[in-house]
């Protein structure tokens, strides 16, 4: 390769080839992120031209919203069930269909195809079967469970949202776990089963320590993800009935746009990515800890 | 032992069957009401439609305007992934092979970026394009993906790049090549793998993304197929039929691309997943 010499030779070729991504990469993300830190001081209302400088009442504001904390709690719990649900279940699948299941490409197949619809259309469709096939199987069979709509009692509305999450993802955990159990040495576990080891204690002290760098990025996507959740809370739910299902994204959008509040909404984004920031590099830093040498 | 062990596959395949009919039972729902008119929906929404009314269809198709809708999808995931496999690509390629101090800050600087969650930008974002005139348009929107992409493309080429050796790259140099052709004609074809991966991913995201386009294009006739559906459902919803005929048409494209093309996104997923 060419060796550049001058500064300007250096910066022509950058240019050339790093330039466009730099330039959108610091126009869009950086930008926008450093622009936000300032939002956060101010009471801009979306619509004035000029915003008075607020200091930090807005981040007070924020800490002192009942709503908002009940809002963050919601989503704590959303994330402890659905990061649990679709890991185990995915696991489970993924071990299944490892095992030389007859159909297995098919049933992989089968189980991802959620993962190719976006969440919109994936909320439209569990509404329609929250609020429609399930009263119906409720009232034909008389099952108490079902027969008022799950969408309208707060509760349930919760579960119901847990439900489409955990049916949306697994199907894309499943991959990964896969990927992880087919790259388990064949030889190690027909050691192990010379050396008389039974499925369980293969399982136990073969495949779950050789599987946790999957459990490491599954997990965090999962993390992620369920923090990040917007589309199927508002085609599911919108956040009813009475803002019982409003996890964190939707309420920091409503906040927004609705309430026309930035200042609060952006010092409400922070906290957020303070948060997911925090428990995913955690996450990974413990996971990695457990990781053995392969 | 052989015995048991069919007997065991045998319980397998059947439990796995329940599973994925439960899995899939979802969009059957979808496919038959599809069909119904709104009194025959109310009746029985289980029942297979006494017969194939396409109505519904052409009511969806009409008011959503899908056509228009699917084009404009069509338009910006296709720019948005040619752009940012093309560009991330080059580069990643700058990054592994001129090891300056800026290209390894800059390196260092994009992957931290990407815990910054999409909400932690999208206020701001709105701010400072709608203050600009960039909103409410396509290619404002192709330009944000290609910012928003660039991190995640630049870390797997830059994984990928790395493993390649320098000796073809030098060979071309020798004959004449300049670093771009050296780009283009040796090191971009040696990437395929991994630009099958990224764009698999890419176009999972863009195709199905709804809130940056929900900011972003406010015109009807900019819709993307998701806004499309969200606001012909919003308006529809106590229309069962065609409503549902909507999301079957948002989703048949993306089965059929599926059927198609399985074994490559499996496998993309499968390698993007493995950072």
């Amino acid at each position: 390769m060419e060796q550049e010499k001058t500064l300007l030779a250096k910066l022509k070729t950058y240019l050339i080839f790093a330039g466009p991504t730099t330039f959108a990469f610091l126009t869009v993300i950086i930008l926008p992120f450093l622009y936000g830190i300032y939002l956060t001081f101010t009471d801009w209302n979306g619509i004035s031209a000029t915003h008075a400088f607020v200091g930090f009442s807005n981040y007070l504001q924020v800490f002192k919203d009942k709503v908002f904390w009940t809002s963050f709690l919601l989503t704590l719990k959303y994330v402890f069930f659905t990061v649990i649900l679709i890991n185990v279940i995915a696991f489970f699948l993924a071990y299944m269909l490892t095992s030389g299941v007859k159909g297995q490409n098919f049933f992989r197949a089968g189980f991802f195809t959620p993962n190719l619809i976006g969440g919109i259309l994936l909320g439209f469709i569990w509404q329609f079967i929250f609020s429609n096939i399930l009263v119906y199987l409720g009232k034909s069979y008389n099952i108490p469970i079902l027969s008022g709509s799950w969408l309208s009692d707060p509760d349930k509305a919760f579960w119901a949202l847990v439900i489409v999450t955990v049916w949306q993802y697994t199907g894309y955990m499943m991959v990964i776990y896969i990927s992880g159990f087919m790259n388990i040495p064949r030889d190690l576990l027909e050691a192990a089963s010379i050396d008389g080891a039974n499925t369980y204690q293969r399982l136990k002290n073969v495949i779950l320590p050789l599987m946790v760098p999957s459990f490491t990025i599954s997990v965090f996507l999962t993390l992620q993800r369920g923090f990040m959740v917007y589309d199927i809370n508002l085609a599911l739910t919108n956040g009813g009935p009475y803002k019982s299902t409003e996890l964190i994204s939707l309420h920091i959008y409503n906040t927004a746009f609705l309430s026309q509040q930035y200042g609060i909404g952006q010092a409400e984004a922070f906290f957020l990515f303070f948060v997911v920031a925090a428990v995913t590099l955690l996450q990974v830093y413990f996971s990695k800890k457990l990781e053995v040498e392969n | 032992m052989e015995k048991n062990n069919r007997l065991l596959g045998g319980i397998k395949f059947f439990a796995l069957s329940i599973f994925l009919v439960l899995y899939i039972f979802p969009f059957f729902i979808v496919l038959i009401n599809s069909f119904k008119e709104r009194k025959e929906i109310l009746e029985n929404p289980l029942k297979l439609p006494s017969v194939l009314n396409l109505s519904n269809y052409i009511d969806a198709f009409t008011k959503m305007n899908y056509l228009h809708a699917f084009l404009n999808s069509l338009i910006i995931t296709a720019f948005s992934v040619f752009l940012i496999t093309l560009l991330s690509s080059m580069t990643a390629y700058i990054f592994v092979r001129k090891k300056w101090k800026f290209n390894q800050f800059m390196f260092f600087f994009m992957v931290a970026s990407m815990i910054i969650p999409f909400q932690g930008i999208m206020i701001p974002l709105v701010k400072i394009y709608g203050s600009i005139g960039m909103m409410n348009s396509k290619w404002a929107l192709i330009y944000m993906y290609v910012g928003f992409g660039a991190s995640l493309a630049v870390f797997m080429y830059h994984g990928f790049i790395k493993s390649i050796p320098l000796e073809l790259e030098e060979a071309a140099t020798i004959d004449g090549c300049s670093q771009l052709q050296t780009f283009f004609k040796i090191v971009f074809p040696l990437l395929k793998p991994v630009t099958t991966t990224i764009a698999i991913l890419d176009i999972l995201w863009i195709w199905n993304d709804f809130l940056l386009p929900y900011l972003v294009l406010m015109a009807p006739e900019q819709r993307t197929l998701p806004l499309s559906v969200f606001y012909f459902y919003g308006t529809y919803t106590i229309e069962y039929g065609p409503a549902m005929a909507a999301l079957m048409l948002a989703t048949i494209p993306v089965i059929i691309a599926y059927l198609l093309m399985q074994k490559q996104i499996i496998e993309g997923v499968l390698k993007g997943s493995i950072k």
